[in-house]
């Protein structure tokens, strides 16, 4: 990884952002209660009903935030994704492992199907966060309207 | 300790204004990634073959590292990070936090996956396992620290990391990601406590 563009002090310090890595920690933890609730209850057959409303809901705020992150203008898109693509690559790692571990475990479908998309939604906030909490610092720049 | 996270509120808030220098550093220190990949094919072979005493080494190594490690951040250098001079500061982050970048995610995938595996070979996982309630509870501490870590703790040790590569780095944005990052540490602090208590207990039960 490398350095991430200068940034003008209190311009870059003190501006107003939608709070995208607030709503991605909302679904962090609808995903965290829906695999606790899950894992508490395996190797059995859990009702699905609440962990499937859980990913759903968080899936959707991910996907929300993802769309207001998009329209952020000016941002620092370059550190943004500096920071984006190996989050994601480590996170996607750790998420692999945790998936690895279920399908070795058997893990009934249904439920196995609601974990797989959990860890997913999982594996896409936690890099969401790490990325925009880094560039929302950094200095826009030329690119910073893209 | 809380006197200790409001006099390091303090500190921050009286040298913010203070531009530390910039810092040559890596973010992510390659050396360490050979290091990382071993652990976690270890990781995955001991699981595949179902070997006991190795899921056993993982959890327990993975989960006395994540602990102590907690403890030691949130109780004994948090407080005193933020009482140390800025350049005193800048030197401690940049040698230390590029390499819990890398330390923390492995140490805590280590003990998740090796811990379920070893509940599952022993039964604990079981719902009808008698003291089921602690391992559920002992899931719920990990849910807290996750959402206390993944949320608030590595961005900001990330940004702070980003902050001290610029030419010049501004003060307060450190400051201020500084008192989160010694705050978080200090709650995941607390709920490691909150861990030694349950699997201490599910050990002697």
């Amino acid at each position: 990884m490398t350095a991430a563009p200068e940034a003008p002090p209190s311009l870059v310090r003190d501006r107003k952002l939608p709070p995208v890595a607030e709503v991605a920690i909302v679904s962090i933890c609808m995903m965290l209660i829906g695999g606790v609730y899950l894992a508490a209850q395996l190797p059995g057959r859990p009702s699905l009903v609440l962990p499937v409303v859980l990913v759903a809901v968080g899936g959707a705020l991910t996907a929300g935030d993802m769309v207001v992150l998009s329209r952020i203008r000016p941002f620092a898109w370059p550190t943004f994704f500096l920071v984006l693509k190996w989050a994601l690559l480590a996170y996607l790692v750790i998420a692999g492992m945790l998936e690895y571990v279920f399908v070795r475990d058997n893990t009934p479908g249904p439920a196995m199907a609601v974990l797989t998309a959990t860890l997913v939604v999982f594996a896409l906030d936690v890099p969401t966060i790490l990325a925009f909490t880094v560039a929302r610092f950094a200095d826009p720049g030329p690119h910073g309207s893209r | 300790m809380a006197q200790d996270v409001a006099a390091v509120a303090s500190g921050v808030a009286a040298t913010s204004g203070e531009r530390p220098a910039a810092a040559e550093f890596e973010i992510i220190p390659l050396r360490g990634l050979p290091v990382v990949g071993v652990v976690l094919v270890g990781l995955v072979v001991v699981i595949a073959t179902d070997a006991r005493w190795g899921v056993d080494f993982f959890h327990v190594v993975g989960g006395g590292f994540w602990t102590a490690l907690d403890l030691f951040l949130g109780f004994v250098l948090g407080p005193i990070l933020g009482r140390l001079s800025i350049p005193a500061r800048v030197e401690l982050t940049t040698r230390l936090m590029p390499k819990m970048l890398l330390i923390m995610p492995t140490v805590v995938v280590c003990t998740l996956a090796a811990g379920w595996q070893l509940a599952r070979q022993t039964g604990d996982i079981l719902s009808t396992y008698p003291h089921h309630s602690w391992v559920v509870a002992s899931m719920c501490v990990v849910a807290v620290m996750a959402v206390v870590a993944l949320g608030l703790l590595e961005p900001a040790n990330l940004a702070v990391l980003f902050e001290l590569k610029k030419s010049q780095p501004d003060g307060e944005i450190i400051g201020r990601l500084m008192k989160r990052f010694i705050y978080s540490a200090g709650i995941t602090g607390a709920m490691q406590v909150a861990t030694l208590i349950i699997m201490t207990r599910m050990a002697t039960a």
